[in-house]
């Protein structure tokens, strides 16, 4: 029996580097290193020649320059007189404003749907399963165009809101629902810290009420499982959870005075309240309807994965059915559902870039599209726009990563 | 026994009674309706607001659908005859369908090279997508880009002869050499195809006649659902290939590869395909060579190639990881290569598992290819939007117009997706 040796020394050829597989790989990756600097330092030297033939330079100087357009749906203070970067940072927080809404509806409307597509009800089945392979297969940009047009061709504007014969009127006198948008009663404070008037600080300290209640009710749900065990006797948790969540905030808004802004007409257009614009409506509800019906496979999927013998073990130990759904199913189905539906947010952020479409003030459209435009500096705008999105991905990726870790069965 | 019982029983029956058909209520429509439609009472609530949907969405749609005009030179004409109501103005279609398919600057006289294109495609694509049929069939296949390239964009034939001839040069060398070392066929055909094409560049700029054969037709004149149709399909056959490059690249052992690899494949699916799209129309262009024009239509399928590519190989990742590791293992111990354990072992078995994947995928790449309205590319949906309804004539017709478009990506998706289904019933061969 003979081992494998060392060659003998001093036989080193140069066929070697690829024959003998201790070299090869070394060698490869040595190529490939090569490979790439090369194609690199090509691309550069293009790059180079063409900005020098161009007359240009790369630069992020223009950020600081006023930007010089207007954006009608913004949540920060910004004038056309702002820099390039406050229009970019007005994009962001559009991009991430309209994400948060169509994930939310997504959610609720793929859950439902899912949910229904194992019906028992075959009327039920079939209008979900319609449902969707009608939004799957259609893409979701013409969703968007179809959504912004029925918003801005149907509704009414608001001039016909107007008179005594008016055409159209406002729904229980607080919502209007024109062509430019839906305009909703808005809440403000009249007292703020210290006598002034309401102010941002007032929605800070509501932010940090919920989050007090949150802590609460979680005490409380706590406390009432600690009994349960030791008496066996589970204490209500309605009425405590119902106090710490509602009090606190309805004695804050006592005490600073809420008041509801409520939309009114005034000359040609209504002022007052919140206005969602209609491209934002559109965004919203074509994002949600359309990932809704991906997220609905995803449910679906989820739940057919968690075996019957689970079902009928549920059904054995005399639970009742609405209550298997939520004690047995669903938690296990969760571990099915997460990952897939993350990669859903995930797609819902990136699809929501399609804003620029119907003139929607996401980053894309103020980075990417206008401060484009109006400065010419393509290359730099356009990192900047993927960096924020590849920035965005990671941060959701790494975060299902420990996700999955934490909610991976664990064995022995 | 009968004769016996004569007087004492006042009947006996003699012979068997038929077989009744079962109560209405358990057999038939209505047993199926009481189990699938009101088997409780909320589940009874759940029908009748179902069926309330339904006739809302019916009776809305239909009588406009039904009462649609096929026939008039604009949305004037088309109200007029309509007389107010309200009724859908499928004239739209029937004025400017060749614009929705083919652009508003494809010649119309050569509009039958795009459509026998799409009839051969359906030869090229049937050997691929069923197995059954004859393998001799891949041929036509083989041959269909350089058919259908000539078809839409005309020119010289001997563009693609010559593109073909490289391929087939390639070939050969390759297979010279494949035997020795794997790595030396694949680039020794490489080399061999570049310097045919090289080399062809040159003959087929002296040989070309002045007025060729198939009028040419420049890239920036396709437009419609064309550009949508070719899009898609030369993007997803240029994918897998790159895309079983990347996920091979990513399983690799060799740390430079692999991270080069994976940073490439985070970084496009980091990204949404719209900023990919503005590189390809105001950024790529400062990376080609100062002298070199390449024209949008090759830019823009670069860049969905990749984008594709970086989710395919994410895919077939997926189809590697699920092969158990004795098929590895295995290979590794017939004393096989490298290149030969995954070109007949591993590769054939992992891309099995990953075509329902692949298919979906190119699903929504197909979707996808409406993105290029954004950057002015007059596809289905760019044409709808610029051309068509920014016109006098049918400025206005918006539900038409959309559904249509929809209806048309709906048909194609949708047999994709149950040819996925289908190709998953048939390679399944575990047993359930």
């Amino acid at each position: 029996m003979s081992t494998i040796s060392d060659p003998p020394k001093g036989s080193f050829r140069l066929s070697m580097l690829l024959n003998d597989t201790r070299y090869r790989s070394m060698t490869l990756q040595v190529i490939a290193a090569i490979a790439l600097a090369l194609a690199l330092a090509y691309l550069y030297s293009n790059l180079a020649a063409n900005l020098r033939a161009f007359g240009l330079n790369i630069s992020f100087a223009f950020l600081g320059n006023a930007a010089g357009y207007d954006i009608n749906q913004t949540l920060i203070d910004y004038t056309s007189q702002s820099t390039n970067l406050r229009a970019a940072f007005v994009g962001i927080i559009n991009t991430l404003l309209v994400a948060f809404l169509a994930c939310v509806t997504a959610t609720v409307l793929g859950v439902i749907a899912g949910v229904l597509r194992l019906s028992n009800n075959w009327l039920v089945r079939k209008l979900m399963s319609f449902y969707v392979e009608i939004f799957r297969n259609i893409p979701v940009l013409i969703w968007i165009i179809i959504i912004f047009t029925i918003m801005t061709v149907t509704l009414p504007g608001p001039n016909e809101f107007r008179g005594d014969n008016a055409t159209s009127s406002m729904l229980f006198d607080l919502f209007a629902f024109t062509n430019r948008g839906v305009y909703i009663p808005g809440p403000y404070f009249t007292r703020g810290f210290g006598g002034g008037e309401g102010s941002a600080l007032n929605w800070l300290m509501v932010l940090a009420l919920l989050a007090g209640s949150f802590f609460g009710a979680r005490f409380v749900t706590a406390r009432a499982s600690r009994i349960q065990e030791a008496t066996g006797v589970r204490p209500g948790t309605l009425l405590p959870n119902l106090t710490i969540w509602f009090l606190p905030l309805i004695a804050f808004a006592l005490v600073f005075g809420l008041h509801w802004d409520i939309p009114e007409l005034k000359g040609f257009n209504f002022s007052g309240g919140i206005k969602i614009g209609a491209p934002l409506i559109a965004l919203w509800l074509a994002l949600s309807v359309y990932t809704g019906a991906f997220i609905a496979e995803n449910v679906r999927a989820g739940i057919q994965a968690v075996s019957k013998g689970q079902t009928e073990a549920a059904a054995a130990l005399g639970i009742r059915q609405g209550r298997i759904m939520s004690l047995v199913i669903l938690p296990q189905a969760l571990r099915v559902i997460i990952p897939p539906l993350i990669s859903q947010y995930l797609n819902i952020t990136k699809n929501s870039s399609l804003a620029i479409l119907v003139g929607y003030a996401d980053i894309t459209a103020t980075l990417g599209g206008i401060t484009l435009n109006q400065t010419g500096r393509a290359i730099e705008c356009v990192l900047l726009l993927m960096a924020f999105y590849l920035i965005i991905s990671l941060t959701i990726s790494a975060v299902m990563n420990v996700y999955n870790k934490s909610m991976k069965l664990k064995e022995r | 026994m009968s004769g016996t019982h004569e007087h004492s029983v006042a009947f006996v029956r003699t012979t068997e009674i038929p077989q009744q058909p079962a109560p209405s209520n358990a057999a038939g429509p209505i047993k199926w309706m009481r189990d699938n439609l009101f088997a409780t009472w909320p589940n009874a609530l759940l029908t009748v607001a179902s069926i309330y949907v339904i006739f809302l969405v019916l009776s809305s749609t239909m009588p406009w659908i039904l009462g649609g005009i096929w026939d008039a030179p604009s949305l004037t004409a088309c109200r007029e005859i309509l007389q107010g109501e309200s009724a859908a103005c499928f004239a739209v279609l029937s004025d400017r369908w060749h614009q929705l398919l083919f652009g508003f600057k494809y010649p119309s006289e050569y509009y039958w090279r795009p459509t026998l294109a799409l009839f051969l495609m359906f030869f090229a694509l049937a050997p691929v997508l069923f197995f059954d049929l004859p393998r001799k069939l891949l041929i036509f296949t083989a041959l269909f880009p350089f058919i259908a390239y000539w078809l839409i964009w005309g020119g010289t034939i001997w563009i693609p002869i010559f593109a073909m001839v490289g391929f087939i040069a390639g070939y050969f060398v390759y297979a010279r050499f494949v035997a020795q070392n794997f790595a030396l066929g694949f680039f020794g055909g490489v080399a061999g195809a570049a310097i045919v094409w090289y080399i062809s560049s040159f003959v087929v700029a002296a040989i070309a006649p002045e007025t060729p054969l198939l009028g040419a037709v420049p890239s920036r004149d396709l437009g419609g659902f064309m550009l949508n149709l070719m899009l898609g399909l030369t993007c997803v056959s240029l994918s897998i290939p790159l895309g079983i490059a990347l996920a091979l690249g990513r399983q690799s052992s060799m740390p430079l590869i692999k991270w080069i690899c994976v940073i490439f494949i985070e970084f496009i699916r980091g990204v949404p395909l719209i900023t990919l799209l503005f590189v390809a129309s105001v950024m790529l262009a400062y990376f080609f060579p100062p002298d070199a024009t390449v024209d949008l239509f090759l830019r823009v399928v670069i860049m969905i190639t990749i984008f594709s590519a970086a989710y395919i190989a994410e895919v077939i990742r997926g189809g590697l990881a699920a092969l158990p590791k004795g098929q590895y293992e295995a290979a590794n111990s017939l004393g096989l290569d490298y290149a030969q354990a995954m070109r007949l072992i591993i590769l054939p078995q992992a891309l099995k598992i990953s075509i329902p994947g692949i298919v979906n995928i190119a699903v929504g790449l197909f979707k996808d290819t409406t993105l290029v309205s954004v950057i002015s590319m007059f596809d289905m949906v760019g044409m709808i939007r610029g051309p068509i309804l920014a016109s006098t004539d049918w400025n206005g017709v918006y539900w038409e117009l959309f559904g249509f478009a929809a209806l048309l990506f709906f048909v194609v998706c949708y047999g994709i997706s149950q040819y996925s289904q289908w190709l998953e019933r048939r390679l399944a061969t575990d047993h359930r």
